[in-house]
């Protein structure tokens, strides 16, 4: 299990995750700063993400959508704020209309992301923290959404095991 | 598990009820303890009037109670809406939990 700790401040509309990997600093960097690879994570299996723009350097934008499991394809953002190779990571993220258009100039949440060598393995800290309250409701409903839909998944690979047995 | 989920319009109140510094520092008194409405009045450079709509608002998102006693209407901590709050903040934990496990099963390719 990588997650060793994660905090939740509801009233600094925060989150904290910190999560350890057998691998080092270089290696846990690569699956941030590779869009390829960056996929492979992002999204949940049956909510997969796409990044067809990726510019990965301060002031830089990166787009991406999500494919549903009914083929529709709701699109975000992210603007990096700060890159410091290969320790630190910060970016606002937001959704965005189908040309790719932020729909929110601000953003919904701004993600700060430090990577920390703990001999040979790497500790990486997420924290999270929602621009404004109405943003985090946006996130939480789509993030409740995203969480419903897994919970579903589970359930049906529960009742098609036991139909089997 | 479906059954016990927030509906839209509901997860709207709850959030609405938090987007404000006033209504957050009501939520963490009256938790503790109960509060009149006059008494949380007199804490905030505000009219009893807007303290008043404060707790209302905090009401529909089930977060307190206002119950009259008296003359005083007493605020109290709502402990089951404030953990339906609770529960969103562990949606959105579940959701990076996962991204985790994702990210140590690349990881683990080599």
């Amino acid at each position: 299990m990588p997650v060793i700790s994660s905090t939740k401040n509801l009233e600094a509309l925060s989150f904290t995750l910190v999560a350890e990997f057998d691998a080092g600093v270089e290696r846990v960097w690569q699956i941030w700063e590779d869009p390829r690879q960056l996929e492979r994570w992002w999204g949940p299996p049956n909510y997969p993400a796409t990044f067809d723009r990726f510019d990965f350097q301060p002031g830089g934008a990166a787009g991406y959508y999500m494919t549903t499991p009914e083929g529709e394809k709701p699109r975000g953002w992210w603007r990096f704020t700060a890159i410091d190779a290969p320790r630190k990571l910060e970016f606002d993220d937001g959704f965005a209309d189908e040309s790719g258009a932020p729909v929110d100039a601000m953003g919904i949440a701004h993600a700060v992301v430090d990577l920390e060598d703990i001999g040979g393995r790497t500790r990486m800290t997420i924290m999270s923290t929602f621009e404004s309250e109405e943003q985090m409701e946006e996130v939480m409903k789509m993030g409740m959404e995203e969480g419903m839909r897994e919970a579903a998944g589970q359930i049906d690979a529960v009742l098609t095991e036991h139909s089997h047995a | 598990m479906v059954v016990d989920q927030l509906s839209d319009a509901e997860v709207d109140r709850l959030f609405q009820a938090f987007a404000d510094a006033t209504r957050r520092d009501i939520v963490r008194r009256v938790t503790v303890g109960e509060y009149s409405v006059s008494g949380l009045a007199a804490l905030y450079a505000m009219s009893f009037a807007a303290v008043q709509k404060h707790v209302a608002v905090l009401e529909r998102a089930s977060l307190v109670t206002k119950e009259k006693r008296g003359r005083e209407q007493v605020v109290r901590g709502n402990h089951e809406g404030l953990q339906r709050a609770r529960r969103l903040l562990d949606e959105y934990e579940a959701i990076w939990r996962q991204r985790a496990e994702r990210i140590a099963d690349i990881l683990a390719e080599g």
